[in-house]
């Protein structure tokens, strides 16, 4: 009963969260909102004993990518978007289409899996000891890709910001 | 959960942030008194026994202080962020162990407990980030860019230094790193314990850990957020009256959960410098050693917690005292020219002792260590000259 109840406020809270993300008029409280957001996921994932993915989740998306985020926003000073030049063409209508799909795929799975007597996963299946071997034996060959990707990403992003020899 | 657990849950939370705030006036104290003792001068020494209610009268003196909000400043932002400093700081050491009791400390003894103290410090930016934006003061401004700068280059070190702890004792849990330095040194001297700084890749990542912590917690020589010649006083110009109070006192409890993290997971954390469990055993039979056995085994171990927090926290006071403030680009050096590749070394060689055994990973180290002095060794220090180009780094070395 205590867990639904959590459940209950941490989804409300992630829901207007990005909500706020959304229709916030200023760039720097979206980003803000954006955290929020990313914190009380983070909790979700506690809640559901998948405390490794919940701690990344913080450490990678709400401490480094978001810091980053607003980093670029402070740093350019971006004004509010209603500065923008509103395009008239195909992107909007699209993204809402995307977007609602999206939203119908994940009800339409979810409801496929919460079916009663589903299967109920193993406290244990969260710990950092469980996803580690699972990583590197069952997916290992995936990890080594995910690998050599990240390291292309880095040396591109080294020779984009590499100032021009003149 | 029964009521018991949240009971004890209830009364580990109380015992930890009462430790945090009551020890607070005293570190402060003992911050301003060393330091002028450092410097030749007395230090405040007028109210009470050797001043020690100087931080109490200041704490008084900021509650009547007038709060001025800057009039263009993003009032709500502004307000968040000594808030959002503060509480990173407060909940960051609840993982840390201070005593070999599981029902009083930790708070939490969780299967991610490293992984939370890196998730609450990578949040610490935040409240230094925002409060320097909603000031809307350029002072403040660049305060707080080079705060979010500094701490996201260390966050990289600060894991790396930490996973040495991590992959020598096999778990992210606080206890069992804690655990795994209660073996007897080396696998030799039962007397004494394994601490991780006493083994090569703990001395390292310990030193490496050392320094990434002077520059999380913007203390010198890594203060440039707050340096008072170039930014006023960096992020916090703008904030008067308790508000300013919150972010001092967030600095120091940051301070002081960092120190907790050193010493649980590189100065053997609650543990003696030496073994007493051939004491332990004897105190069985009750009596004179069974006294001998309580002190040592239950008393003892928070009191060797906080003697190596406190010696940590005066060595932050001598560096304080004793080193210049580096410059911006010497900053983002130091960060990702040295400390990222030492710490990826260190991890290499500590995979070594851990699948072959300790003679291939010392010869790794000389290894690492006569190549280091071969390619860098006979380089001597270039003068560079600095110019100024933009605002958020004011220093660069001019192109060659």
């Amino acid at each position: 009963m205590g867990e639904r109840i959590l459940f209950f406020i941490l989804a409300i809270v992630a829901i207007l969260s990005a909500g706020g993300v959304v229709f916030s008029r200023n760039p720097v409280r979206s980003a803000l909102l954006l955290v929020l957001n990313f914190f009380t996921l983070a909790l979700i994932y506690f809640t559901l004993s998948a405390q490794f993915i919940g701690a990344l989740q913080v450490i990678v998306y709400a401490g480094a990518i978001m810091v980053l985020f607003l980093f670029v926003i402070m740093l350019l000073n971006l004004g509010s978007p209603d500065a923008m030049p509103s395009e008239r063409d195909l992107k909007r209508p699209l993204a809402y289409l995307i977007g609602f799909g999206i939203l119908v795929t994940l009800v339409v799975q979810s409801q496929a899996l919460l079916y009663p007597g589903a299967p109920q996963a193993s406290p244990e299946v969260g710990t950092a000891r469980v996803i580690g071997l699972a990583l590197f034996t069952q997916w290992a060959y995936p990890l080594l890709l995910m690998g050599v990707l990240l390291t292309v990403g880095v040396i591109g992003s080294i020779l984009l910001a590499r100032r021009r020899a003149s | 959960m029964t009521l018991a657990d949240f009971g004890w849950a209830i009364v580990r939370i109380a015992i930890m942030l009462g430790f945090l705030l009551s020890v607070l006036p005293l570190v402060i104290w003992l911050e301003r008194r060393a330091l002028a003792w450092f410097q030749n001068r007395v230090g405040p020494n007028r109210l009470g026994p050797f001043g020690l209610l100087q931080p109490m009268a200041d704490a008084a003196k900021l509650f009547f202080k007038e709060e001025i909000v800057p009039a263009s400043a993003d009032r709500f932002i502004w307000a968040l962020a000594p808030a959002l400093s503060l509480f990173p700081a407060l909940v960051a050491a609840a993982t840390i162990p201070w005593g070999p009791n599981r029902l009083l400390t930790p708070v939490a003894d969780v299967d991610i407990g490293l992984l939370y103290f890196l998730a609450m410090s990578s949040l610490a930016a935040y409240g230094v980030l925002l409060a320097g934006w909603s000031s809307n003061n350029k002072y403040s401004l660049l305060g707080g860019l080079r705060a979010s700068a500094q701490v996201i280059s260390y966050e990289l070190g600060m894991g790396l230094a930490l996973a040495t702890a991590v992959l020598a004792s096999g778990s992210f849990r606080m206890t069992s790193i804690v655990e795994m330095q209660a073996q007897p040194l080396w696998g030799v001297a039962p007397f004494l314990h394994n601490w991780l700084i006493f083994t090569p890749w703990g001395l390292i990542g310990g030193a490496l850990f050392f320094v990434c912590m002077l520059a999380e917690t913007n203390r010198a020589p890594f203060d440039l957020p707050e340096a008072e010649s170039e930014l006023v006083a960096g992020y916090q110009t703008e904030y008067s009256s308790m508000k300013f109070a919150a972010f001092f006192m967030g600095e120091y409890i940051a301070i002081l959960a960092i120190c907790g993290i050193m010493t649980t997971c590189f100065l053997g954390g609650y543990l003696a410098p030496i073994n007493f469990s051939p004491i332990q055993a004897l105190g069985e039979q009750g009596g004179f050693w069974g006294v001998l056995a309580t002190i040592t085994g239950a008393l003892m171990p928070p009191f060797w917690f906080i003697l190596k927090l406190f010696g940590l926290f005066f060595s932050f006071l001598w560096i304080r005292a004793t080193l210049l403030r580096l410059r911006y680009d010497q900053l983002m050096n130091v960060g990702w020219r040295f400390l990222i590749p030492v710490g990826l070394v260190n991890l290499a060689l500590l995979t070594v002792y851990v699948i072959w055994g300790w003679i291939p990973s010392l010869i790794g180290y000389g290894v690492a260590i006569a190549l280091y002095f071969a390619i860098f060794g006979s380089r001597k220090p270039q003068r560079r000259e600095v110019v100024l180009v933009s605002e958020a780094q004011p220093y660069r070395p001019k192109e060659a």
